[in-house]
């Protein structure tokens, strides 16, 4: 039923889409038809398959580096209060700068590169990671803590079977949070400083006021993105929160 | 009671002499939660302390268990070092997503972890829950997954807090009935923090009556006659006692 209306909702949606492209008949806006042939095309030719590629490339590569630094920075600041003051300040500093400066300042800084382009993205995504698992090491219950030091759990045995499925949930939350916004400043990156990528794709077809392509590479990688939270990461959440 | 006379006893599982346990912080008064309480538990002994909601009850357990080392006196053997003890928590503090089976056996030291636990569970009427999550069970029957753990390592003390309370009578019944069972069978003593006066004349050997906060000793009561033998007149009759004797710990 919920995917029947899902699919019923995208139909009706393209069919508005079509209706306007028919009425307005203008370049800026694209029939769906006119935008499929170009992602058809853009397939055959290779071009569409290799800027996807790389874009996931640098995707999976910062989202890992920021998950890994962005999770035990978030756990040493929940759990110990001197971190917590020390490293509050910074965090929120970068935290609130613009995705923007953090991109142009890491160009200027590391040059036009591909380890810029993927500090820059890691470092966008960190300090949210961070925040994320800094509420879940606060939260842990304080009950269990007391039943494990009655029982003289080992260090072990508290990691794994008291620590971390507590903190699960909020690495779920921080991977999909995470992801999706490390998607969007991907895009941004490649647009100013990269050769190749979805991001550089859509720049390129802006230039050539090609509005058909611009939409055709949008839609490919929403949908790719929409793909692994779907088939991956919402699975993963379902599993960490099945005893509930 | 003097604070000498607890110690006496060299055979005793647990000795405890707290002389003074305050709370501080920064924001309000100091409050005294307990002063000059001191008991012994003999092997075998079941001792229900009795004390008024806020006495200092969950604070003197938490010191017995070793979580709260900022106090005045001393605890021995030393909990920290595996006294032997098993804990019954009020809320079962059962780790949600490890099944009832996985949460009994964690609470094992790692060398005993794989032993037989199947007559504990069948006695525990726990057998068919064993690879249930604790979410799926009842309030009564989580208490009983805790009593499982609290057993698993064959403990000298068990250790129970408040743990009838909040459940309906049958299950308060049927619990405190493999309480009973158990301790006849096993013979390890029992410490129960209890504010149910019924409930520890039923199964106590000796009652340890604590005053209002800071809580310290009123009276040690042995109750003589064997379990079974204690009827609904006995424990009318001792509870009527009690009340005329200390009115600020017992209720009429």
């Amino acid at each position: 039923m919920a995917v029947a209306a899902r699919l019923a909702s995208l139909l009706i949606l393209l069919a508005l889409w079509q209706l306007a492209a028919t009425l307005a008949d203008t370049r800026t806006l694209p029939s769906p038809s006119a935008v499929a042939a170009f992602v058809l095309r853009e397939i055959q030719t290779g071009g569409m398959l290799f800027n996807v590629g790389v874009t996931l490339a640098r995707v999976a590569v910062s989202f890992v580096i920021a998950m890994s630094l962005g999770l035990v920075l978030g756990v040493l600041l929940g759990r110990s209060r001197v971190a917590d003051r020390a490293l509050d300040t910074p965090l929120l500093v970068v935290l609130n700068t613009p995705a923007l400066v953090i991109t142009v300042l890491a160009y200027v800084w590391l040059g036009l590169t591909e380890t810029a382009a993927i500090v820059a993205v890691a470092l966008n995504k960190l300090p949210n990671v961070a925040v994320i698992m800094r509420e879940g090491a606060r939260s842990l219950d304080p009950g269990l803590e007391e039943m494990a030091r009655t029982y003289r759990f080992d260090r072990r045995t508290w990691i794994a079977h008291v620590l971390v499925p507590q903190l699960q949930p909020f690495a779920v939350a921080a991977a999909r949070s995470g992801i999706s916004l490390a998607w969007k400043i991907v895009l941004v990156v490649e647009l100013i400083g990269r050769p190749n990528g979805v991001g550089f794709a859509i720049n390129y077809y802006f230039q050539l006021f090609d509005v058909t392509a611009v939409i055709g590479y949008s839609l490919v990688f929403m949908t790719v993105m929409l793909a692994i939270d779907t088939l991956v990461l919402q699975p993963l959440d379902a599993h960490v929160r099945r005893w509930r | 009671m003097r604070m000498s006379d607890a110690g006496a006893d060299p055979a005793a599982v647990l000795t405890a002499r707290i002389a003074r346990k305050v709370y501080r912080s920064a924001r309000s008064e100091p409050v005294e939660a307990v002063r000059d309480l001191a008991f012994a538990i003999a092997p075998g002994e079941v001792v229900c302390l009795i004390g008024p909601s806020g006495a200092g009850k969950t604070t003197t357990l938490r010191i017995l268990l070793g979580l709260d080392r900022d106090y005045e006196g001393s605890v021995e053997p030393d909990p920290r070092g595996g006294a032997g003890i098993g804990m019954v928590f009020q809320d079962p503090r059962l780790l949600p997503w490890r099944t009832v089976e996985q949460n009994v056996r964690l609470a094992l030291p790692r060398e005993r972890r794989g032993r037989d636990l199947d007559a504990l569970f069948e006695h525990l009427a726990l057998t068919p829950w064993r690879g249930r999550f604790p979410g799926a069970l009842s309030l009564g029957m989580q208490r009983r997954v805790a009593l499982a753990r609290a057993l698993a390592d064959d403990p000298r003390l068990l250790i129970l807090d408040e743990p009838f309370v909040s459940l309906d009578d049958a299950a308060a019944a049927s619990l405190r009935g493999l309480v009973v069972d158990t301790v006849d069978r096993l013979g390890m003593s029992v410490l129960m923090v209890t504010h149910n006066v019924a409930e520890a004349l039923e199964i106590a050997d000796r009652l340890l009556l604590l005053s209002p906060r800071p809580a310290s000793l009123v009276a040690t009561v042995p109750l003589a006659l064997p379990r079974r033998e204690r009827g609904r007149a006995f424990a009318e009759a001792t509870r009527r006692d009690l009340a005329r004797l200390y009115p600020g710990v017992i209720a009429d």
